[in-house]
């Protein structure tokens, strides 16, 4: 059993202009100790689907799914307590602006001793050890005088430490990062990222890593969902996906990647996702796509079969290699 | 930060300056003379007058006269007062603690009311609750105080008899006052009623002089709350899995007050102007009413004191609003 399984997950939202959907029946299976990675571009619907499995989003947006379910628990079926014993204790996540994410009217050892209190029968003092404890281990040097700092006086990545800190307080059974390493430094981004695969990994925990980056996606994960305008359009491991893409948008992330010698960020692909009102007809991606015919703009394209990436494409890329 | 409070205190001596001006000049621009008036209906002899004048020092250029005055508000003395001849000081401090528990009153009920309220609102946007709560804030805040307070006079004094109309406590009860505030001496007094009485005279007004601050902390608190609830640090709370109670009374509500304690502070200014009125429509003797009617016996020295000290009170609150501001914002108090 999958430890979150997720079926035809849709979220749309009431906007002045009529409903837009923002995911468009997307599946997850993550098990246990797994590292998923999701990758698209901004707009894609990354977020939005991983704040319907939190309960997050805001009162605007519809959530509808065939499946919601973690640990075997339906989540839609629980009652509002419930759901919170199980979001921020077996489900935590952490998010792209570290330095908003906190509190800045409260300390960092109060902001992460709350968490201990809501979800563990810890005492005050055991409350404290704790803190030290987990300060200690997402590497944050003077522990316990840390805790008794107040956010802005904490740099981009000592907040992203201190939010990993407070997201693993209760030992959560899955970790999704929301793009943890935007915002911050490109030194301090593979800090950080070491530090969720370190803990991942120590902890046995699955962890969701929210990104843009291919790159990311090459040093974490072990599967990857890429994701356009809501829809999911490839769905491979890691090593299948780097090797041979199946869908062409993955082939034009891949082929954006910056040429990490030189630093030089190669041209992205040209176009953007397409938002509420420009939504093409057939395939959402066929006005960006070299491979465009007649059919991609008339006619939804089919889901292939796993051994082409579960591609959401006409004409799926490498085709000839799996089938030698 | 004791380098702060210096700066700001040093900000104030102009702003003092200029009120004592004002004060100054208001009250001799006003068509009336003080010595006629002391004299009533029965008039005086030129000589008299001539001699009055020359007593109270009218006679002499204003300049000097300012000076004069000037020169005793830095000795600490404000003057007395030409009609009963009492120190200006002594006076305001013996009536002072009406207005201060008037005022108080009302601010408490002000923000008690105000501050749900505009969370509720906030968190409930565009609710009919929401919607209801605006409009009555709308209205309080243009309420005119002189109508509101003669209307709740007639609704519940007039037709119901609930209240009593004027004074701070029934004419039956007599202790002394050791704190001047009423509530408390009554409850010292150990007189049975006493309390109660004094809590039935002070509940009208209150109300009256809270309605503004009322309006105006409920929109504030609305408008505040609505920006905090969007922000990742909310988002977070909930993440945690923290009950709403939590996530919007405590994370979001912190961050709330900080805007919401500002304007509390705003309003004591506000307050003190409104307790003129409310004081003079309820007989609340208070130093409102004081002002009132000095400047209707032309009370020279009572109204320049008064005005100077009410002004200089609202500079200190406003002063101790700031640093309180500092001290509910971490982000402040650490720069
Ligand atoms: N509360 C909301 N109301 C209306 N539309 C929303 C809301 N939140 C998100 N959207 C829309 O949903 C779409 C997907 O947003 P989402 O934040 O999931 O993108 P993303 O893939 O996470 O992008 P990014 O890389 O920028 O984080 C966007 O077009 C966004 O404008
Ligand atoms: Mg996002």
């Amino acid at each position: 059993m999958p430890l979150l399984h997720i079926e035809n997950l849709s979220v749309s939202f009431e906007t002045a202009s009529g409903a837009f959907l923002a995911v468009d029946s997307v599946d997850f299976d993550v098990d246990a100790g797994e590292r998923l990675a999701i990758v698209g571009e901004s707009g894609s619907g990354k977020s939005v689907a991983m704040l319907a499995v939190m309960g997050l989003l805001p009162p605007t947006a519809t959530v509808t799914a065939d499946r919601l379910e973690f640990a075997g628990r339906d989540l839609r079926g629980l009652s509002p307590r419930a759901r919170r014993e199980v979001i921020g204790g077996d489900v935590a996540m952490i998010f792209q602006e570290p330095m908003s994410s906190l509190n800045p009217c409260f300390t960092v050892g109060f902001q992460i001793k709350e968490a201990l209190a809501a979800h563990t029968d810890l005492d005050r003092k055991g409350r404290q050890e704790r803190a030290v404890e987990l300060m200690r281990q997402v590497g944050i040097p003077e522990p316990e005088r840390r805790l008794t700092a107040f956010p802005h006086q904490l740099s981009g990545g000592m907040s992203q430490r201190v939010m990993i800190a407070m997201a693993t307080a209760c030992r959560p059974k899955l970790l999704i990062a929301d793009e943890p390493t935007t915002a911050l430094d490109v030194t301090i981004q593979a800090q950080i990222l070491d530090l969720l695969v370190e803990l991942q990994k120590d902890h046995d925990m699955a962890l969701i890593l929210i990104t843009h980056d291919m790159g990311v996606v090459a040093e974490t994960a072990q599967r990857v969902v890429v994701q356009y305008a809501g829809q999911q359009v490839e769905r491979q491991d890691v090593f299948g996906l780097f090797e041979a893409p199946h869908h062409p948008y993955t082939a034009a992330l891949l082929d954006a990647l910056p040429d990490r010698a030189s630093g030089n960020r190669l041209p992205a692909i040209s176009g953007v996702v397409p938002g509420q009102g420009d939504r093409p007809q057939g395939c959402l991606f066929n006005p960006r796509c070299r491979f465009a015919d007649e059919t991609c703009r008339k006619v939804v394209p089919p889901r292939q079969p796993p051994e082409l990436g579960e591609a959401l494409c006409h004409y799926p890329l490498h085709r000839e290699e799996k089938a030698a | 930060m004791f380098r702060f409070v210096l700066q700001r205190i040093s900000l104030l001596i102009p702003t003092f300056i200029g009120v004592s001006i004002v004060a100054f000049a208001f009250i001799r621009l006003l068509p009336g003379d003080p010595i006629l008036l002391l004299a009533g209906e029965r008039g005086m002899t030129a000589e008299r007058y001539a001699e009055l004048q020359q007593v109270y020092g009218y006679d002499r250029p204003l300049l000097v006269q300012y000076g004069d005055y000037l020169w005793g508000i830095l000795q600490g003395d404000l003057g007395t007062s030409i009609v009963t001849k009492r120190p200006v000081l002594s006076e305001f401090m013996t009536l002072f603690p009406a207005t201060l528990e008037l005022s108080f009153c009302a601010i408490v009920f002000a923000a008690a009311l105000g501050i749900p309220a505009g969370v509720f609102a906030a968190v409930k946007r565009g609710s009919w609750f929401d919607q209801t709560i605006m409009g009555t804030a709308l209205v309080g805040y243009s309420m005119p105080i002189f109508w509101w307070g003669l209307l709740l006079i007639i609704l519940f004094s007039g037709i119901l008899g609930w209240t009593p109309v004027s004074g701070r406590i029934s004419l039956l009860y007599y202790f002394p006052q050791p704190t001047g505030f009423m509530l408390i001496d009554s409850l010292l007094s150990g007189q049975e009623g006493a309390f109660k009485s004094a809590v039935s005279h002070l509940i009208l007004p209150a109300i009256v002089l809270g309605t503004i601050p009322l309006a105006v902390i409920a929109r504030q608190t609305r408008s505040a709350m609505l920006e905090v609830l969007g922000e990742d640090y909310v988002r977070t709370a909930r993440a945690k899995g923290l009950p709403p109670l939590r996530v919007v009374g405590l994370h979001a509500l912190r961050n709330a007050l900080i805007p919401v304690i500002t304007v509390i502070g705003l309003q004591v200014g506000v307050l003190l102007a409104g307790a003129i009125l409310t004081e003079t429509i309820f007989s609340w003797p208070g130093v409102g009413k004081w002002m009132v009617d000095s400047v209707f016996k032309r009370d020279y020295p009572v109204v320049q004191g008064g005005l100077l000290l009410i002004a200089g009170l609202v500079m200190v609150v406003n002063l101790i609003v700031d640093l309180l501001y500092g001290l509910i914002n971490p982000r402040i108090r650490h720069n």
